[in-house]
């Protein structure tokens, strides 16, 4: 079941994800009302606790809980002066003491959402850390495939880009295998992490290979400041062999559809078109994403029970 | 000074190969006697029926933190850690505050240690000044104060030209240079042994051949050379036959290994706890495989510790930021003691690694219960059942990954020059 | 005609009985609602949905006009979410038209405490400015705990605010036999009758009576 935080879709048992899956859909039914908002979470504190900066995943919080009617309080810790004043567990323990009802945080190292949790009441959402996990990022790409091929089982999913250094390849690894479909990765060798197989996928460099027969074909955003000349040789090259357009897009199957999460860079991962017209789906994935966590937002703020030391045994009853 | 007795325990000793139940005797500061029936009139006796009784443990790599990183540990905290676990000797590096790189600093530290330190202190000094990797620190004068070795430690000397003239120097003053091996251009930001955990956990990498190239270069060069070379925590398992193929061939190399490198692979750090950060990394089940066997079959010469303090704020951060290192005195016996427990070597061979081996490497006293021999010798108790608790130990610092952990073995006694410094009973007994 | 079966659940209301009573209160409607075509009916589910789509064919058969038919969860309109730790399952909202002036008539199958009727007087507002609500309980328990009155009732009946009274049947179409049932305390539906895949799909997704 789902526990007190969602961290990662590594820890999530099939049951879960189609759990939230189906919630939001009746959370996306709500975004298309003329008033797009439910008493649900009156009165509850959201923290968006971003030491990472990220607008988009932000501000799709920020309105997932502002449907939800919860107070949404931004706290961006790495764009204020406090950057080296506090440790990040001390930023917890002084977001604790305000008695927040759910912390979503955003991380550039992987593992800080989970020592927040360690040390937070309140339920803890990862909105990324690191190249660890993007659990929401994924949540919404399984619902966006769901939506648009009617299920999950038995899909083929194609995974293009630096996944070694992607927290949204590793949740979404996790998430569509977990659901059924099956996964291929494709990247320029350096950015294949090693022992990727371990995870469940097929793992290729050549973008041929891992698209041929696709359902979904995903391009990942390339940090090209960072990764040109030392992963791959420039950002030229990786457009010509990685970058997809329609007719790289021809080795998948005819009714594949394009995901991207966001932002792309046009004439690198996807082609000019490809980016704005169908098969793109990245508009939908953007909706969706708001659904969704307002999905995880109401699944997780539940009553949370007190843990109670049982007298004679010393136990946690909850 | 006092006699001390200490009855009925299993005595073991590698410097003679003895592995028998005897009492031992100190004198005068030395070992005076073992056998039954010594004349033991005035002795303050030492109960070790069911224990091992041996040499005191020499660890030769160790981070005492003084001067300059007190709020960690200092020589006097590190000192009493150390007798705590049994060790009677400890080498500590030059990475302070000022580096050890000069004699007055040198000499500052065993000045410290003689006053403060239950254990004997043995300074490493820097192989360059600053531990820059560019100009050679004056290890005739630092020998002269007392450094017993060489090393940058950490900071890995990326010039093989420089490293080779190091090497070359050091036969001037007939020391180990010791080296910790790894490639700092493939080590990168490097946080956690490249592999399966690496691409699980979303953190950087840092592959085993880092730690191999070094091996392999610094092997070549001490070949060239002639050095008495020293590799500092083997972690790998290509470096293990790097260093055994070595050896063979007759190249002067030792090396030692830690607890954490022989009995945790990488996955310890699934819960990104930083206390799991160690550099190198914690690597996986195979090269710990590795490591153990090379410790069993010779090619490790020794364990060490690297016990390495940090605050516990410091360890509070991301696990990119935490320092690495962990606390390894007060728990290196009952961790190492799983080789024992598991049949993979025995007890006589274990001490050895422990005493006489480092002893040797750094040509000081100690590894051997010989009648004359310094009075440094431990008790263990290999079967006694503990939970660790670092608030609980000595160390300034807390930053262990088996906090917490059920142990199995510990330090009973632990005595210095004929003198007892330590007893589990009644704590470390101060200078 | 009370009724028995092996798991404890009581019949207490019939699928002819149902029926019967919804004919009736078809025909009250129209009594009090002058005009029939600015009727909207809007169904809490589950049980209020195969109710609505019933009196709406009941409607078209007496007034030769069928009012349109919405489902409205209430859900996320609860006033208990702030005290439960399981999250309730979220159900279907569809709302086929605006309720602005129109005469909402709220179909729910078991009416209690009148907290879900709350929860979907909220809700509806949310949708716009019906010039009336008016209520319709095919079953009223009592045990009202807010100022609830409902409009057109079907059954009144006295139950201990422990059993637990259910509607039985399809949830979607008005076709498939209805009943209400009566579960004695402590009796989960799924213990007291397997009463098909509909029923047991129910089951999953819980009550908000």
């Amino acid at each position: 079941m789902i526990g007190n935080d969602l961290l990662g879709i590594e820890d999530l048992e099939r049951e879960d994800i189609q759990r939230i899956l189906d919630t939001a859909v009746h959370m996306a039914e709500v975004s298309e009302r003329e008033v797009k908002k439910v008493p649900t979470l009156r009165g509850r504190t959201i923290v968006n606790l971003f030491f990472e900066s990220s607008t988009r995943t932000r501000a799709s919080f920020e309105i997932a809980g502002k449907r939800l009617s919860a107070d949404v309080v931004n706290f961006s810790p790495a764009t204020s002066s406090l950057k080296k004043a506090e440790s990040i567990l001390d930023t917890a323990r002084t977001l604790d003491a305000m008695d927040p009802d759910c912390v979503v945080v955003r991380h550039a190292v992987a593992g800080v959402p989970k020592r927040i949790a360690e040390v937070l009441d309140a339920p803890v959402v990862n909105a990324g850390d690191g190249a660890h996990e993007h659990p929401t990022q994924a949540l919404l790409d399984l619902f966006t495939v769901q939506q648009e091929k009617g299920r999950l089982d038995g899909l083929s999913i194609a995974i293009v880009g630096d996944i070694l250094h992607s927290r949204v390849a590793r949740s979404n690894i996790y998430g569509f295998t977990k659901m059924g479909a099956e996964v291929r990765v494709a990247a320029p060798p350096p950015m294949i992490p090693p022992s990727i197989e371990s995870l469940g996928v097929k793992a290729s460099s050549s973008l041929r290979e891992a698209l041929d027969g696709a359902d979904v074909v995903m391009a990942l955003r390339i940090q090209s400041e960072r990764l040109a000349g030392s992963y791959i040789p420039s950002i030229r090259e990786y457009a010509n062999t990685f970058g997809i357009d329609r007719a790289k897009l021809a080795y998948a199957k005819d009714d594949a559809i394009v995901m991207h999460p966001g932002p792309v860079n046009r004439g690198v991962e996807l082609s000019h078109d490809l980016t704005d017209d169908r098969p793109s789906v990245i508009l939908d994935q953007v909706r969706n994403g708001v659904a969704v966590r307002m999905a995880v937002l109401y699944l997780l703020t539940g009553r949370r029970p007190r843990a109670v030391a049982a007298p004679d045994e010393g136990g946690l009853v909850t | 000074m006092s006699r001390i007795l200490i009855l009925g325990g299993r005595l073991l000793d590698p410097a003679s190969a003895r592995d028998e139940t005897a009492d031992l005797l100190l004198e005068g500061g030395c070992i005076a006697a073992a056998g039954s029936d010594l004349d033991s009139r005035g002795a303050e006796v030492i109960d070790a029926a069911g224990c091992w009784v041996a040499p005191g443990f020499v660890d030769l790599h160790t981070h005492l933190r003084e001067p300059g990183q007190e709020h960690k540990e200092d020589i006097a905290s590190g000192g009493r850690s150390a007798v705590a676990g049994g060790f009677t000797s400890l080498a500590c590096m030059a990475n302070t505050e000022p580096v050890n790189d000069d004699p007055a600093t040198t000499d500052y530290i065993i000045d410290r240690a003689r006053q403060e330190s239950p254990a004997r202190v043995y300074p490493i000094a820097a192989a360059t000044k600053g531990l820059k990797g560019e100009i050679m620190t004056e290890m005739s004068a630092l020998m002269a104060a007392g450094a017993v070795a060489f090393s940058d430690d950490g900071k890995t000397i990326m010039d093989s030209g420089l490293m080779r003239r190091i090497l070359e120097y050091s036969r001037l003053v007939e020391v180990p240079v010791v080296v910790h091996c790894e490639d700092r251009m493939l080590v990168l930001d490097g946080v956690v042994n490249e592999g399966p955990v690496s691409t699980k956990l979303g953190l950087p990498g840092n592959p085993a051949a880092a730690e191999e190239v070094h091996v392999s270069r610094d092997v070549r060069l001490a070949e060239l050379t002639g050095a008495h070379l020293h590799v500092a925590h083997v972690s790998t398992a290509g470096a293990v036959k790097t260093i055994r193929e070595a050896r063979e061939r007759g190249v002067s190399i030792t090396a030692e290994a830690t607890p954490h490198h022989l009995t945790l692979t990488d996955a310890a750090a699934l819960d990104y706890d930083t206390n799991t950060k160690v550099a190198p990394p914690l690597r996986s089940a195979a090269d710990v495989e590795a490591c153990r066997r090379g410790l069993v079959d010779g090619t490790i010469d020794c364990v060490a510790t690297d016990h390495a303090p940090h605050a516990v704020h410091e360890k509070d951060q991301e696990y990119t930021a935490a320092p690495p290192g962990l606390i390894g005195f007060e728990t290196a016996v009952p961790v190492v003691l799983d080789l024992v427990r598991r049949d993979e070597i025995s007890p006589l061979e274990l001490i050895r690694r422990f005493s006489t081996n480092p002893a040797h490497i750094i040509q000081r006293p100690g590894g051997s219960l010989a009648d004359g021999e310094p009075g440094d010798v431990v008790v263990i108790d290999p079967n006694r059942r503990w939970t660790y608790d670092p608030a609980k130990g000595y160390s300034k610092s807390r930053n262990s990954p088996w906090a917490g952990l059920e142990m199995i073995g510990r330090t009973v006694a632990t005595l210095v020059e004929g003198r007892l410094v330590y007893h589990v009973d009644r704590g470390v007994l101060v200078p | 005609m009370p009724e028995n079966d092996a798991g404890g659940a009581r019949t207490i209301f019939t699928d002819t009985g149902i029926r019967r009573a919804l004919m009736r209160i078809a025909h009250e409607i129209l009594e009090r609602n002058e005009d029939p075509t600015n009727l909207y009916l809007v169904a809490i589910p589950n049980g209020g949905v195969p109710l609505a789509r019933q009196l709406a064919a009941n409607l078209r058969e007496i007034a030769s006009s069928e009012p349109e038919v919405g489902v409205l969860d209430t859900t996320l309109y609860r006033d208990d979410l702030a005290t439960r730790s399981e999250r309730p399952a979220l159900r279907e909202t569809v709302m086929p038209a605006e309720v602005d002036d129109r005469i909402v008539v709220l179909v729910d199958d078991v009416v209690k405490t009148g907290r879900t009727i709350r929860a979907a007087m909220d809700a509806l507002m949310d949708f716009g400015r019906p010039r009336a609500v008016q209520l319709v309980g095919l079953v009223d328990r009592g045990h009202r705990e807010l100022p609830i009155k409902i409009d057109f009732v079907g059954k009144n009946l006295p139950t201990s605010p422990g059993e637990h009274v259910r509607l039985l049947g399809a949830t979607g179409g008005a076709d498939g036999p209805l009943e209400i049932v009566v579960l004695p305390e402590g009796q989960s539906l799924e213990s007291a009758r397997q009463g098909g895949s509909e029923a047991k799909a129910r089951t999953m997704l819980g009550g908000a009576a």
